[in-house]
């Protein structure tokens, strides 16, 4: 088979065709794009061969720009170039900590907090699809065309407003989204494949701006994540932020204007990552008064001043291995990611808790997206040798709801394999109650105040009932991306209410439709075109998946239901050659509905296939 | 449609007993889910999906509850008609309870004086009662005509020293 087979426009592509999948790794830090070539995971570098993007938008005059080319500027020009914008996705202003530590004009908006720039008003959701952006033209460029199937990591210890955010940045910067899957997790398959591991293997990933440790357990060709754990806003820039405030001390400096901080914090981390491979540091600068600065650091001063940050990484490791029911020792190895793992410090530290030196024969900064990158080809069908294997990853934190008092009753417990879906009946509490408001909420603790809130809605219509006797049913559903839908039902009456938990932290349908549209050109022409583009490549999608499944398990079909199916295949086909969108949506959609039935029984097939016990034998090869 | 009534024991093809074979629960957990998981259907129709999500969730369900020792004994009697989890009709032995208070104030006074030593022991025997009652549970329901009715206090009983086990190894994982 070629290797990149590329369709003309308007041609449907051959059902088999190896498709152009792609993983990116979008950091706090550094951003990389990688895929899988001649059965190899490969980062996709620039025309300057330079494999990482560091995670930068500028909003300049001519235009926005991304990368090194924003990097240069960013002393120039702190308030519309944007830095660690991870930071700030799915979380309000109310959220940051410590928000002065930003250069940012920031906006204070339900929600989410947005950024004033040059450009307009910012979301952080936007400036990172700027970034995917990037990152997905890098990858036409190299793969010949568009894309077909996007893996995207996120830490493990996001929460579900931080992922549903990166997945609008996703779909708003034109990328076909497979699935999310979390950093380590991607690592640890990258690790794993390459190294055929097997055992309890923890990843340790201490990137720019978050924590992540997993505890996962390889065995034949099953990577089962036991736990997780973490802090979703702690990492290297922390470090360079304790030699800027060194550097204020020694200095004696007094405040500084943003261009001048942003100068020093990029001499900082500079400094920062010298101590990585030599004893002292020389600190220069000039601030824009003149003020000259020379200092050195030491390795032994920074070791001191950093010691608590290393320490916070060690709590959530020991709650990872507690909630995996395992001690350090059981451990087999230990898979350092990200680039603050290179602090000699942090190495020393991880090596003492688990008793055991770290493995360091990946290069930290590429493992995860080199993960995606092989799960995206996996997700995406194409066949590759060794693609018989099974990720079980968990949610990080648990999932609950407010109840009387301001106390989280927990629905879903953290480190819970997904998916998953559980229900809990309530009653109402008030005689003749027809309302219930239904408050989601994520987090460990028991007040709700302690914890994330992800979205209030409201189950009306109740029918009049003594207190107590009504029966509210509310069910979670947590998908393979990790992500939470919630609905409730009144059980006796079946009065139902059902949302995707977005609306406090992420934005609506509406606005990333909205946004859609307008980072396209205006006229309606090409917008038109873009409807049916998409509406081919859905059809095709579908046309290909019910081929395969008819071609596998045709024999589920009998010949009324296979004349059918043929029929609704050949409809779809028809308009594929036409122009009319939403004609070819709705027959997509009708084929859709027509195979469910078909669908349903190969499940079953699957199950029964398990139960004799075929597919054991096929993964303990 | 997809049989979703099929019990958890018959899901993994494991017979319904109490006693159970890890090994063999875990392979057929992973062989399920090879068959079932939204990976393999990620670039499905709508439809296939979402009966793979259903398909996902159902086998960690099921694989959830067979796992653990005092779920399992629950689901297990909930198949012959007894609710263990239902607190209400089942009074527990008395001399158990005592027992179990003065394990409480003793974990209580070692967390105050910070003694990991004496909370770990605690743990430990904890942990040996609780294997003790599993072998005595799997000798009562695992035998011919088995009364599940009448094991409903010794899986409360088992509950309740789970529960005391992982409480002491919170406070051991506090004070470590
Ligand atoms: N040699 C080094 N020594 C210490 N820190 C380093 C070194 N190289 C990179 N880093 C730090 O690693 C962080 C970026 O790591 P990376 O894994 O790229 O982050 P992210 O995943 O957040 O994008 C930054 O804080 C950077 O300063
Ligand atoms: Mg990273």
């Amino acid at each position: 088979m070629a290797l990149l087979q590329i369709s003309e426009p308007g041609e449907t592509p051959a059902p088999h065709a190896r498709k152009r999948a792609v993983g990116i790794d979008l950091g706090t830090t550094n951003s990389l794009v990688a895929t899988v070539r001649h059965g190899l995971a490969v980062v996709l570098p620039d025309g300057e061969g330079r494999p990482l993007v560091p995670s930068i938008v500028r909003y300049g005059e001519e235009g926005v720009t991304t990368g090194y080319a924003a990097m240069a500027r960013q002393s120039v020009d702190p308030h519309n170039t944007i830095v660690s914008v991870k930071r700030l996705m799915g979380r309000g202003l109310a959220d940051l900590d410590d928000d002065r530590r930003f250069p940012y004009r920031f906006v204070d908006a339900p929600g989410m907090v947005r950024i004033a720039t040059r450009a307009g008003v910012k979301s952080p959701v936007e400036i990172s699809a700027d970034l995917l952006r990037a990152l997905r033209e890098r990858a036409e460029v190299s793969l010949g065309g568009a894309v077909d199937g996007a893996v995207v990591t996120v830490p493990a210890y996001f929460d579900d407003a931080q992922r549903q955010a990166t997945k609008d940045a996703a779909r708003l910067a034109g990328l076909p989204i497979l699935r999310l899957i979390n950093e380590p997790t991607a690592a640890a398959i990258a690790y794993g494949l390459d190294n055929a591991s097997e055992g309890v293997y923890a990843v340790y990933d201490l990137g720019g701006g978050t924590f992540d440790i997993s505890v996962l357990r390889l065995s034949k060709g099953v990577f089962e994540v036991l736990a997780t754990n973490g802090d979703a806003a702690l990492g290297g820039d922390d470090f360079d932020h304790r030699v800027f405030c060194w550097i204020i001390e020694a200095g004696r400096l007094p405040p500084l204007s943003p261009a001048d901080a942003r100068l020093l914090l990029v001499k900082s981390r500079a400094a920062k990552e010298h101590l990585s491979e030599h004893d002292e540091a020389p600190i220069v600068a000039t601030l824009s008064d003149g003020t000259r600065i020379d200092l050195t650091i030491t390795r032994d001063i920074f070791t001191q001043i950093s010691a608590n940050l290393v320490a916070k990484t060690l709590a959530p490791v020991k709650r990872a291995l507690r909630d995996a029911r395992l001690a350090p020792a059981a451990v087999k190895g230990v898979v350092l990611v990200g680039g603050a793992t290179r602090m000699p410090q942090v190495r020393r530290a991880v090596a003492e808790l688990f008793g055991q030196p770290p493995l360091t024969n990946l290069d930290p900064d590429e493992v995860v997206a080199l993960g995606a990158a092989i799960q995206a080809n996996k997700l995406v069908g194409n066949r590759e040798g060794n693609d018989d294997w099974l990720l079980l990853d968990v949610i990080p934190l648990s999932l609950g709801i407010e109840t009387m008092g301001g106390i989280v009753e927990k629905i879903i417990p953290r480190n819970s394999t997904i998916p998953v879906a559980r229900a809990q009946e309530f009653t109402t509490f008030k005689e003749g109650q027809s309302a219930m408001s239904i408050h989601v909420v994520q987090g460990e603790r028991e007040r709700v105040s302690d914890c994330r809130s992800l979205g209030r809605f409201e189950l009306r219509g109740i029918p009049a009932m003594a207190a107590g006797a009504a029966r509210i049913r509310v069910a979670f559903e947590v998908d393979a991306d990790g992500l939470l839908e919630v609905s409730a039902r009144e059980v006796t009456s079946g009065v139902a209410a059902q949302i995707t938990v977005k609306p406090s932290y992420g934005l609506s349908d509406g606005e990333i439709a909205r946004m859609l549209q307008e980072s396209f050109a205006h006229a309606s022409a090409d917008m038109q075109a873009r409807a049916l583009a998409e509406a081919q490549v859905e059809a095709d999608r579908v046309v290909d998946a019910v081929r395969t499944a008819l071609a596998a398990d045709g024999d589920l079909v009998d010949a009324a239901e296979r004349a059918d199916i043929n029929e609704a295949l050949a409809a779809v086909a028809r308009l594929r050659e036409g122009s009319d969108a939403a004609a070819l949506r709705s027959a997509t959609e009708a084929l859709n509905r027509g195979t469910e039935p078909f669908a349903a029984r190969r499940m079953d097939r699957g199950v029964a296939r398990a139960l004799t016990g075929r597919r054991v034998d096929a993964l303990s090869d | 449609m997809i049989d979703f009534s099929r019990n958890h024991f018959a899901l993994f093809g494991l017979p319904p007993r109490y006693r159970i074979d890890d090994a063999a629960l875990d392979a057929a957990y992973r062989a399920l889910q090879a068959e079932v998981h939204p990976d393999r259907f990620a670039g499905g129709t709508d439809a296939q999906r979402r009966i793979a999500l259903q398909a996902s969730a159902r086998a960690n369900e099921a694989y959830g509850a067979l796992k653990g020792p005092v779920s399992r004994a629950q689901y297990l009697l909930s198949l012959h008609g007894v609710d263990a989890a239902d607190e209400k009709d089942t009074a527990l032995d008395f001399d158990f309870l005592e027992r179990q208070l003065e394990r409480r104030e003793q974990a209580e006074e070692a967390q105050d004086a910070s003694d990991v030593r004496t909370l770990e022991s605690l743990h430990a025997a904890a942990l040996a009662e609780a294997r003790e009652l599993e072998d005595a549970l799997a000798r009562e329901l695992d035998r011919e005509g088995a009364d599940f009715a009448a094991a409903k206090p010794r899986v409360r009983e088992l509950a309740f020293l789970v529960k005391l086990a992982d409480d002491l190894d919170a406070m051991i994982a506090v004070l470590d």
